[in-house]
Parts: structure tokens; C-alpha cells; sequence
């Protein structure tokens, strides 16, 4: 469904790649980890698969094929077309990602507008049904809402809404959940997971937070200055991580010190 | 949103210029005497129940006369506004947005044109183009307060383009005009909206000055620059023409600049 294929990104005026040959796969269906530190490009990664590349200001290589189109080299207006269409995008903070001035509901129905010949009617219809999917509490009330009126959990629900509205084949999750406490976290956690078992969507969820990926991907992908250090099952990866990078991010991991572990 | 603070510079000046603009609005359609009629009988009268502004050297009901210039100077001043504003935050928005090689070569031509007095180069405009024409002069002032305009957009623009909204916009796939003006353009109004009050008294102010100078608006049109300066010739035997076609003028001004400042504190927008 989507493949990275030796992926190389090099921004101009600097002497180390921030992507430096990165292999990656997701398959239908899937939801795929990548982890990694602030700085190891798993966000260049996403930027490129979402077409956000500044392109005048860097070097790139490889090929990102979604299907039969490589991301990498498409025009803007073919990305444009794919764009919101087929691949949706969750950032980290919800709050700053909405439109002070639109309303939730025409924010949520944005895509459609972009990419369909709908009616309103069919619009707001379908704006509501993404909402209830998402299962933000009384769709009705909250479409003629302003995001400042909402929660940021709710922002976030409304924001994923937004990116599913089209019924997208991939979604990029962006650490959607670093911004939110705890509680809410586990929500959309569960809430993603149900999207992936409802719809069948792919998604490729980037997170420094290793506990939240073990919880929701079935794969993961570790990135070390640039360069994928190991990928495979998540269960695999978390039991016998055989990078050194990996054991030590495993290991970092706060854990609730039972009994028998204390010396 | 729900409780609004009470804004009273907004207020006052919403309704003195309101007040204004009605009165201008009625003058269009209907003014006490003919502007333009003389009375030889009627010579410098002081304000009173029949002329409440009182009559010029030839005998014209100054308040007629004021509703007259002062819609030629409110009307002058919007379409300048209106022209030099639509023009500027085109040019401001594709410049802010896009940046580049255009940005540069615009914006350098925004700094050659601001290096001079804008009336000197309206007076440069109107002299190519041929006095005495109101649009003539809308054209001169429009093309001067382009670049003022232009620059107060860029700035905006640049700020808010990658902002994490835009960004998300651009994810969906919208498309560069879309982004411009349906996700940029509504959350520059805290900014562009000041902009265009100034604007329109910078406006009011250079019309009023060019008339004055009599390189604006020319007789038979009734401008209030223009009597200011016929008003000055008479100044110590009817004190009251100048007073009020420069009161007149003076509170035009002031109540656009109250809005002006009542916008800049309102609440909300993000640059």
C-alpha cells in the first residue's frame, strides 16, 4: 500500500542527511510505529510521504510510492488530488491545527470540499457521521462550534474526524496524542485502534512514546539519526530488540517496579 | 466570545461616523439650498436658524455646501481605500505567501514609491494624467497607499503562512488561492482591518490637501479642501466658513480613527 524505497533527504546547508536510506512498508490495513528521538527524522519521513517537503531547499532521493504514484516526484497538482483524499493527517497539537475563524463542523467537512462535488446537505450529513465515528458528543451542537469552544481531546477528535471524512486509504498520524494527558492519550488510542478495525485504514503513527506505540501498532520501525535500526513485529522488537539503540530506548521505558524486581 | 467587553472606542466612533455618513448620504439626495446658488443678498451671514453654518462671500449656504464636499471627500476617500486595499493585499497576500524573487522585486518597488511624499506623487499622477477629475484623483491616491497596504498584508501573510492550521489546510489538499483567501485571509483581520481605517483617513486627509492646493477637486465640485482654502481668504470676516468645513473634516477623521483603534483591541486572530 505504501512503500518507502531508499529514501534520502538532505537539506541544503547541511553536512549530514536527515534521512539517509530508509526502507519502509505498510501494508493495508497495518498501523505502523515509527520511533526515534527528537532529530532522527521520522518527521522528514511523514513530510515527505505527505508531500510537505520543502523541495527548493532540499536534496532528495529514493522513491515513496503510494499505489502506483511516487510522492516524491509528483507534481503539486497530483499531490494535490491525493492530498485529504487518500492520505489524512493528525498533527500534535489540535488546538493549533484548527481554524480560530471556521467553524468545527465546515473545518471537518473541508476536505470534501476540496475533493467532492457533494451538497451541503450531503456535506453536513457526512461531516456528522465522521464526527459520531469519532465519537465526539453531540455532533449536532458541535458543528456550528468554534474550536476554542472545545476541549483539546475534543479538538483532536475533531481534527481526526476531519481527516477521515473522505475515508482515506492511509492515515499519518504525527503524535497525536503527545499534547493530551494521559487519560484522554488512552481514549484516542482506542479510538484509532477502532478506526483501524472498522475501516481498514492504514495508518503510520509517529511517536516518541514507546509505551503508546506497543499499545496500538502492530509493527514498528526504530529511526537513529537518519537511518531505520530495526523494524519488525512489535512483540518481537519490545521481547528481543537486537539493535543497541533499541535495547536502550526498551530499556528506558518507566516501568512499575514490582516486588521481585527490587533488590 | 459570548460576553463581549465593552469596546467604547469602537462604539463612539461607529456612531459618530454613522452619523456623519447619513448626513453625507442625505446630501447626496437633498441639501437645504442649491450648493451652487448665489445670493448677493445673503453675503457672509453668520450661522443662524435659515443657515446654520452660515453663507460664503457669494451668498451660498455654507451647511449645502459642506454635505456636498464632505461626500466628495468621504466618497473620494473609500474609493481610494477600496482601490489601493483591494490592489495592496492582492499584491501583500501572493507576495507574503510565496516569497521569492517577486517578493523582492515587488516590495523594492513599494520602497521606491514610499520614498516619496505621497502627495507630491499623486501631484506627479495627476499632472499625466490630467486635473479637476474626481477619478483622477482616486486613481493618483490609489496607486500612492498601494504599497502601504501591500506591506501591512505581506507581514501578515508571512507570519500566519505556516502556521499549523494553513499547514493542515494544505494537507487536504487545498489549493494555493483557497489557502490565500479562505484559510489566511479572514485571520488577518486584526490587522489589515486598522490598516484600511488609516488608510481611508491618510485618504481623506491627501484629498483634502490636493483640493486645497488645487490640484484636487476643482469648482463647481464642493470638496472640503477646497473651501478651507477659499475659506482662508475670508478667514477674519466669516471665521465660521473655516470652522466648519474644518470641523467637518476633523470629525470625519476622527471618528474613522476611533474605529480604527476600537478594531485594534478587539479580542481574537492570531497575528
Amino acid at each position: 500500500m505504501l512503500e518507502i524505497r531508499d529514501l534520502h533527504v538532505k537539506f541544503q546547508g547541511r553536512t549530514r542527511e536527515a534521512v539517509s536510506g530508509v526502507n519502509l512498508t505498510i501494508r493495508d490495513g497495518e498501523i505502523v510505529g515509527l520511533v526515534g528521538e527528537s532529530g532522527s527524522g521520522k518527521s522528514v519521513t511523514a513530510m515527505s510521504i505527505a508531500g510537505l517537503l520543502p523541495r527548493r531547499s532540499c536534496d532528495y532521493s529514493g522513491e515513496v510510492l503510494l499505489g502506483e504514484v511516487d510522492l516524491l516526484h509528483a507534481s503539486r497538482a497530483m499531490l494535490r488530488t491525493i492530498q485529504g483524499r487518500e492520505i489524512g493527517v493528525v498533527f500534535q497539537e489540535p488546538m493549533t491545527c484548527m481554524d480560530p475563524l471556521m467553524t468545527v463542523g465546515r473545518q471537518v467537512e473541508e476536505a470534501l470540499r476540496i475533493h467532492t462535488d457533494l451538497g451541503r446537505e450531503e456535506r453536513r450529513r457526512r461531516a456528522l457521521r465522521a464526527m459520531e465515528e469519532v465519537e465526539l458528543p453531540e455532533a449536532e451542537t458541535l458543528y456550528g462550534k468554534y474550536p476554542h469552544e472545545l476541549s483539546g481531546g475534543m479538538c483532536q477528535r475533531a481534527m481526526i474526524a476531519a481527516a477521515i471524512v473522505t475515508q482515506p486509504r492511509l492515515l499519518l498520524l504525527d503524535e497525536p496524542t503527545t499534547a493530551l494527558d494521559v487519560t484522554i492519550q488512552a481514549q484516542i488510542l482506542e479510538l484509532l485502534k477502532k478506526l483501524n478495525r472498522e475501516s481498514g485504514a492504514s495508518m503510520l503513527f509517529i511517536s516518541h512514546n514507546l509505551a503508546v506505540v506497543r499499545k496500538l501498532c502492530s509493527r514498528v520501525a526504530v529511526m537513529q539519526r537518519g537511518v531505520l535500526v530495526e523494524e519488525g513485529e512489535t512483540d518481537a522488537v519490545f521481547h528481543h530488540p537486537t539493535h543497541p539503540y533499541t535495547q536502550r530506548l526498551i530499556a528506558a521505558i518507566p516501568t512499575r517496579r514490582r516486588k521481585e524486581d527490587a533488590p | 466570545m459570548k460576553k463581549r467587553r465593552k469596546n467604547t472606542m469602537l462604539r463612539v466612533g461607529l456612531i459618530l461616523t454613522g452619523l456623519l455618513a447619513a448626513l453625507i448620504l442625505l446630501g447626496c439626495f437633498w441639501t437645504p439650498y442649491d450648493p451652487e446658488a448665489m445670493d448677493a443678498a445673503a453675503k457672509f451671514l453668520p450661522p443662524c436658524l435659515a443657515h446654520p453654518m452660515g453663507t460664503d462671500s457669494f451668498g451660498r449656504d455654507i451647511f449645502s455646501r459642506v454635505l456636498k464636499g464632505a461626500g466628495t471627500t468621504f466618497g473620494i476617500a473609500l474609493s481610494t481605500v477600496a482601490m489601493g486595499g483591494a490592489l495592496g493585499i492582492l499584491i501583500g497576500a501572493v507576495t507574503g505567501y510565496f516569497g521569492g524573487v517577486v517578493d523582492d522585486i515587488l516590495m523594492r518597488l513599494g520602497d521606491v514609491i514610499t520614498a516619496f511624499p505621497s502627495i507630491l506623487l499623486a501631484l506627479v499622477v495627476i499632472s499625466l494624467m490630467g486635473p479637476g477629475k474626481k477619478s483622477n484623483v482616486v486613481l493618483a491616491l490609489g496607486l500612492v497607499f498601494i504599497p502601504s497596504f501591500a506591506r501591512v498584508t505581506r507581514t501578515a501573510y508571512a507570519s500566519l503562512r505556516d502556521v499549523n492550521y494553513v499547514q493542515s489546510a494544505r494537507l487536504m489538499g487545498a489549493s494555493h488561492s483557497r489557502i490565500l483567501w479562505l484559510h489566511i485571509l479572514p485571520n488577518t483581520r486584526q490587522v489589515l482591518l486598522p490598516a484600511l481605517t488609516i488608510g481611508f483617513n491618510n485618504a481623506a486627509l491627501a484629498e483634502a490637501s490636493m483640493s486645497y492646493l488645487c490640484i484636487g477637486v476643482t469648482p463647481p465640485d464642493a470638496s472640503l479642501g477646497y473651501m478651507l482654502s477659499e475659506a482662508q481668504g475670508v478667514f477674519q470676516r466669516a471665521p465660521w466658513y473655516a470652522l466648519s468645513t474644518g470641523l467637518t473634516l476633523v470629525s470625519i477623521i476622527f471618528g474613522v480613527g476611533l474605529i480604527g483603534q476600537g478594531l485594534q483591541r478587539e479580542k481574537g486572530g492570531e497575528v
